[in-house]
C-alpha cells in the first residue's frame, strides 16, 4: 500500500493539522498587533471551514481502501464518530467565540484542532500503539484547554487535577496494553482476539482488562473514576468543558468499543458464569451501576450548573457502558446514536452557560432566575437541551435511551443486564427532578429585581439554535441519523 | 381524509404560533388559543361523524422508525372518538375560564395547547411507542402550568405530579420494551403486539408494570397522592384539564395498551385492580368529607370518581367497560365544571377557598350564577338521573355485579359518600350563610366567557345524561372490535 493510496483516508486529519498550523502561522506572522477579538474570529472561521471540509471528505464517498495497514480502519463506526467529532469541534469553536475571550485565541484554536485530530484517530485505530498515541494526542490537548484560563485559579486547579488523573489512568492503560501485547504478541486487535481466544484463564489477562477498564472509565467519566469531572467541568473555560464532555466522549466510546469487541471478545463472560477468560462484562456492569446511582443522586444536590452537568455526564456514562455491553448483538448503532445525541445536547447546554457567563450571569443555578425574560432565546434553547438530556420525547435524547434499552431487551432479557436497564430507567425518573429544577429557575422563577436583557452574540445564538434544531430534528426523525451510522 | 388527526396538528401548530406573538399580547393569545381549541373540538366532532364505523379505523399510517418497526399510526374507534370530543370540550371550556390570565399569557396558552396536543395524540395513537411519546409530551407542560400559574404550594404540587407521572411512565416503558422484545420483532403496532402470544408467566409480571404505571395517572389508590395536591396547586384551566382529560390518559392507557396486549395478565390482576379501585372510591370519599379547602374536596372527589372508571375496566364485562368510558366523559365534563366554579368563579374573586371563611361572604347572593352552576355540577357529580354521571355509574355497577358483587356493594356506598361530600361543599360554600345574607364585598360579576364555558359543559352533561345512547352507540361497537373484545373472558356477551 502506497502513500497515495492511504492518504485520502487520512485527509480529514490532514486538513485539521494544516488548519491548526495555518491559524498559528497567520496569527504569529500577520496579526501580532490586531485586537484579540479579530484574531479569535479569523481563527475560528479557518477552524470551522476546516471542520466542514473534513466532514465533506468523509461523507463524500466510500473509500477505496477502508483499511490502512493493520493500523486504522475506516468503518461506519469510525466514520460516524469522526463526523460527529468534527461537528462538535466546530460547535465548540463557535461557542468559544461567544464566551469569555481566551488569552491567546490562536493557540486555543490550534490546540482544539490538534486534540480533535487525536480524537478522530482514536475512533479509527485498530492498533494498540496508535490507539494510545491518538489518545494521548487528544488528552494532552484537553489538559492544556482545561487550564487555559491563566487568570483563573479554578482553571489551573481543574487543569492540574485533570492532568494528574489523566496521567495515572493513561499509565494504567499503557500498562494494560503492554500486558496484552506480552500475552498475545500482537498490537493488531483481530490478531489479539484470535490469540486470546485460544488461551485459558490468565491472571495477567485479568490485570490487563482491569487496567484497560480503568483507562476507559476515566475517559468517559464513569464512577468511580469520575472524580476529576466535576472540578474540570466547573473550572475549565466553558468551551473546553463542552469539548471534554462531547467530542472527547464520542472518541473514547468509539475507541473502547472497538477495543473490547474486536480485541477482547474472548474475554466476554456472563456475570455468574466465569467460563473462559475473565469477563470485562462484570466490571463494566459494576461501573455502569455505580455511575447511574452516583451520577443521578449527586446531581440532585448541585448548585452550580456546570457541576450538575458533570454529574449528569457521569449518569449518562452509565448508560453508555450499557451501550458498550450490548455491542455483541446490537452493534454500534444504538451506542453511537446515544453518545452523539447526548453530546449535541451537552454542548448546547454548555453553550448556554458560556453565553450567560460571558454576560456575567452565573455561576449558580439560582442565577438563572428570570432567564425567560432576560433572554427568551437562551431560555428556549436551554429547555430543549435539558429536556433532551432528561430523555423526554420527541427530543433526540429519548431515542438515544430507547435504542439502547431496546437493544438490551432484544439481546438478553432476564439477565443482570436487564436489571441494569431497569435501574437506568428508574434513575432517569430521578434525573427528571434535577433537570426540572434547572428549568424551574430558568423559566418559572422571577428575577430578584428587574434585570437587563442578556446580550448574546449572533454567532452564539446561531450555533445554539442550530444545535437545538438538530436535537428536535433527530428526535422527530430518528431513523435519518440511524440510517447513516 | 378524516379530520381527527387535525386535532393534534392544530394544537401543536397553535402552540408554536403563540410563541411568535409579542410578549404581552394577552388578547391575541387568548383569541388564538380559543380558536385553536374550538377548531380542535370541531375537528373531533367532524372526524367522528365521518368515521365509517365505530370499530377500528386507521387514519394515518406512515413509517416513522422502520429499524424497530414503529410507525406514525393514528387510528380511531368509538372510544377514541368519545375521548377526543371530551378533550375538545375541556380544552375550549378551560380557555374560556382562563380569560383573565394576565401573567405571561402567550406562554400559558402555548403550554396549554401543547398539553392538549399531547392528549389528542395519546388518544389517537395506534402505535405503542407513538402513544408513549405523546404521553410523555403531555407530562412536561403540566409541570410548568402548575409551577408558573398555580396557587397553594405550587412548586411542590408541580414537582410531585411530574415525578409521579414520570415514574409511572418509566414502568410503562419497561413493560412496553419487554413486550416488544418478547414478541420477537413484530414492531410496536398495537395490533401486532396484541396479536403476539405472550407466555402466561411473562404476562403476569408485564401487565402490572404497564397497567399500574398508567394507573398512576388515573389516580388509582394508593398511587393517587399526586392528584389532590396537583389539582389544588394548579391554575383553574390546568385543574380542569388534569381532572378532565389527563387522568383519563391513565385509564385509557390501561384499557387500550395494557389489557389488549396482556389479556391473561389482566385476568389474573383484575380482582386486585378492582379492589384498589373500590378502596380509592371509599377512601377518597371519606377524605373529601373532612377537607377544609374547597378545592381539596373536588380533588379527592376526582380520585373517587376515577375509582369508578377503574372498577368498570377491571370488571371486564362489556356493560361495565362501556360505563367506564362513559364515566370518563362524564367525569371529565363535571370535574371541569366543579373546578371552574371553585377556581375561577369563587377563588379568583374571594381569594380564599377555606370552607370556614366562605360562608361569611354570602356567595349565593353575590355570585348567583356561580351558585346555580355549582348546584348543577354537584347534582351531576352525585350521579343524579338526568345528568351524564347517572347512566355511567349505573352501567358500571350493573356491569360489574356479575363479576365483583361484593365490590359493587362497597362502591355503591361510595355514591352515598359522594352525595355527602358534595352536598356539604355546596351547602357550606353557598348557602350556610343563610339565604338572605348580604354580600360582604361587591365581587366582579361573572363574565360572559365564564358563562359560555359553564353553559358548554352543562349542556354536555345534560345531553349525555338524557340521551346516553349518543355516546354508547359509539362505545359499544368499539368494544366489539377484536382488539378490545379480547379483554372479556369468553368473548362478547
Amino acid at each position: 500500500m502506497t502513500f497515495a493510496e492511504w492518504f485520502p483516508a487520512l485527509l480529514p486529519e490532514a486538513i485539521l493539522l494544516i488548519a491548526a498550523l495555518a491559524i498559528l502561522g497567520i496569527d504569529i506572522g500577520l496579526l501580532r498587533d490586531a485586537p484579540a477579538a479579530f484574531r479569535l474570529r479569523l481563527g475560528a472561521v479557518i477552524a470551522v471551514v476546516a471542520c466542514g471540509a473534513g466532514i465533506y471528505t468523509i461523507v463524500a464517498g466510500p473509500l477505496l481502501h477502508p483499511m490502512v495497514g493493520q493500523v486504522l480502519l475506516f468503518d461506519p463506526l469510525a466514520n460516524g464518530a469522526r463526523v460527529a467529532i468534527l461537528v462538535l469541534t466546530a460547535a465548540t469553536i463557535l461557542i468559544s467565540t461567544g464566551g469569555r475571550m481566551p488569552g491567546q485565541p490562536a493557540e486555543f484554536l490550534a490546540v482544539v484542532l490538534l486534540s480533535a485530530t487525536g480524537m478522530s484517530l482514536m475512533a479509527a485505530s485498530t492498533n494498540l500503539l496508535i490507539a494510545f498515541v491518538a489518545l494521548e494526542l487528544a488528552s494532552l490537548g484537553l489538559y492544556i484547554l482545561t487550564g487555559f484560563d491563566k487568570r483563573s485559579p479554578d482553571s489551573a486547579e481543574a487543569g492540574l487535577k485533570y492532568f494528574l488523573f489523566g496521567g495515572v489512568s493513561a499509565a494504567c492503560l499503557l500498562f494494560g496494553f503492554s500486558l496484552i501485547y506480552g500475552l498475545s504478541g500482537s498490537l493488531y486487535l483481530p490478531e489479539i482476539s484470535a490469540v486470546l481466544s485460544g488461551m485459558g484463564f490468565s491472571p495477567l489477562l485479568a490485570v490487563a482488562l482491569v487496567m484497560v477498564v480503568v483507562g476507559f472509565g476515566f475517559k468517559i467519566a464513569a464512577a468511580p473514576f469520575h472524580l476529576w469531572a466535576p472540578d474540570a467541568y466547573q473550572g475549565a473555560p466553558v468551551a473546553s468543558a463542552a469539548f471534554i464532555a462531547s467530542a472527547s466522549k464520542i472518541a473514547g466510546v468509539a475507541l473502547f468499543f472497538r477495543l473490547f469487541w474486536s480485541g477482547l471478545v474472548p474475554g466476554v463472560g456472563t456475570i455468574w458464569d466465569f467460563s473462559g477468560p475473565p469477563g470485562w462484562f462484570v466490571i463494566l456492569g459494576l461501573l455502569a451501576a455505580a455511575s447511574l446511582l452516583l451520577g443521578n443522586f449527586a446531581a440532585i444536590v448541585q448548585g452550580n450548573p456546570r457541576r450538575l452537568l458533570a454529574y449528569s455526564a457521569i449518569a449518562h456514562a452509565g448508560i453508555m457502558l450499557l451501550g458498550v455491553m450490548i455491542g455483541g448483538t446490537a452493534g454500534t448503532r444504538p451506542l453511537l446514536y446515544y453518545v452523539i445525541t447526548y453530546a449535541i445536547s451537552t454542548v448546547g447546554a454548555f453553550g448556554v452557560v458560556a453565553a450567560l457567563e460571558a454576560s456575567g450571569v452565573g455561576p449558580r443555578i439560582t442565577d438563572l432566575a428570570g432567564l425567560w425574560r432576560r433572554s427568551p432565546v437562551l431560555a428556549a434553547c436551554l429547555s430543549i437541551f435539558i429536556l433532551s438530556l432528561a430523555g423526554i420525547p420527541p427530543l433526540a435524547g429519548f431515542f438515544g435511551k430507547f435504542f439502547i434499552f431496546a437493544g438490551i431487551f432484544s439481546a438478553d432479557p432476564g439477565t443482570p443486564l436487564f436489571w441494569l436497564m431497569v435501574l437506568a430507567i428508574v434513575m432517569s425518573a430521578v434525573s427528571l427532578y434535577y433537570y426540572l429544577i434547572v428549568l424551574k429557575h430558568a423559566l418559572v422563577v422571577e428575577a430578584p429585581e428587574a434585570q437587563a436583557p442578556v446580550p448574546v452574540s449572533p454567532a452564539a445564538v446561531l450555533t445554539l439554535v442550530g444545535l437545538a434544531a438538530a436535537t428536535i430534528a433527530l428526535g422527530l426523525t430518528p431513523s435519518a441519523l440511524l440510517a447513516f451510522l | 381524509m378524516n379530520a381527527l388527526p387535525w386535532t393534534i396538528a392544530i394544537s401543536f401548530a397553535a402552540a408554536g404560533l403563540l410563541l411568535l406573538l409579542p410578549r404581552n399580547a394577552a388578547r391575541a393569545a387568548r383569541l388564538v388559543a380559543l380558536l385553536a381549541a374550538i377548531a380542535g373540538l370541531g375537528a373531533a366532532i367532524c372526524g367522528t361523524m365521518h368515521l365509517q364505523n365505530y370499530g377500528f379505523n386507521t387514519l394515518v399510517h406512515v413509517p416513522w422508525l422502520p429499524q424497530v418497526g414503529a410507525s406514525f399510526h393514528l387510528a380511531a374507534d368509538g372510544i377514541t372518538a368519545v375521548l377526543t370530543i371530551l378533550t375538545g370540550l375541556a380544552a375550549t371550556a378551560g380557555i374560556l375560564f382562563s380569560w383573565n390570565i394576565e401573567k405571561r399569557p402567550r406562554e400559558f396558552f402555548a403550554l396549554y395547547l401543547a398539553l392538549i396536543g399531547g392528549v389528542y395524540g395519546v388518544f389517537l395513537s395506534a402505535d405503542v411507542l407513538l402513544l408513549f411519546a405523546f404521553y410523555e409530551i403531555a407530562i412536561v407542560p403540566k409541570y410548568f402550568l402548575i409551577a408558573l400559574w398555580g396557587s397553594t404550594n405550587r412548586e411542590y404540587g408541580a414537582m410531585k405530579l411530574a415525578l409521579y407521572s414520570f415514574v409511572g411512565s418509566a414502568f410503562v416503558f419497561i413493560g412496553i420494551l419487554a413486550a416488544y422484545a418478547a414478541a420477537g420483532g413484530v414492531g410496536f403496532g398495537l395490533h401486532e403486539l396484541a396479536g403476539a402470544t405472550f407466555a402466561r408467566p411473562f404476562q403476569l409480571w408485564a401487565f402490572p408494570l404497564v397497567a399500574f404505571g398508567f394507573a398512576v395517572l388515573a389516580g388509582l389508590w394508593p398511587f393517587h397522592t399526586w392528584a389532590p395536591t396537583g389539582h389544588v396547586a394548579a391554575p383553574t384551566a390546568a385543574s380542569m384539564l388534569l381532572a378532565g382529560v389527563v387522568m383519563k390518559l391513565g385509564a385509557y392507557g390501561v384499557l387500550r395498551v395494557a389489557i389488549p396486549i396482556f389479556p391473561e395478565g389482566f385476568q389474573w390482576w383484575s380482582g386486585i385492580l378492582a379492589g384498589l379501585a373500590v378502596i380509592g372510591i371509599l377512601y377518597a370519599g371519606f377524605v373529601a368529607l373532612v377537607q377544609k379547602d374547597l378545592k381539596f374536596v373536588i380533588g379527592y372527589s376526582s380520585v373517587s370518581h376515577m375509582g369508578f372508571v377503574m372498577l368498570g375496566i377491571a370488571a371486564a364485562t362489556p356493560r361495565a367497560v362501556a360505563g367506564s368510558v362513559l364515566q370518563m366523559f362524564s367525569h371529565g365534563v363535571i370535574a371541569g365544571l366543579l373546578f371552574a366554579v371553585v377556581g375561577r368563579m369563587v377563588y379568583d374573586r374571594t381569594h380564599t377557598r377555606e370552607l370556614s371563611a366562605l360562608p361569611a361572604m354570602g356567595l349565593n347572593r353575590a355570585l348567583p350564577f356561580a351558585a346555580v352552576t355549582f348546584v348543577i355540577a354537584g347534582i351531576a357529580s352525585m350521579g343524579m338521573p338526568g345528568f351524564s354521571g347517572f347512566p355511567a355509574e349505573l352501567s358500571i355497577l350493573a356491569g360489574a355485579w356479575g363479576t365483583q358483587p361484593l365490590l359493587v356493594l362497597a362502591a355503591a356506598a361510595g355514591i352515598v359518600l359522594a352525595a355527602a361530600f358534595t352536598l356539604r361543599a355546596v351547602h357550606v360554600t353557598f348557602y350556610s350563610g343563610g339565604l338572605t345574607a348580604a354580600p360582604a364585598h361587591p365581587f366582579e360579576p361573572i363574565t360572559l366567557a365564564e358563562k359560555c364555558g359553564a353553559g358548554l359543559l352543562i349542556a354536555a352533561t345534560v345531553v349525555v345524561g338524557l340521551h346516553p345512547d349518543l355516546l354508547l352507540d359509539m362505545i359499544v361497537p368499539a368494544l366489539n372490535d377484536p382488539l378490545m373484545a379480547r379483554m372479556f373472558a369468553g368473548g362478547v356477551q
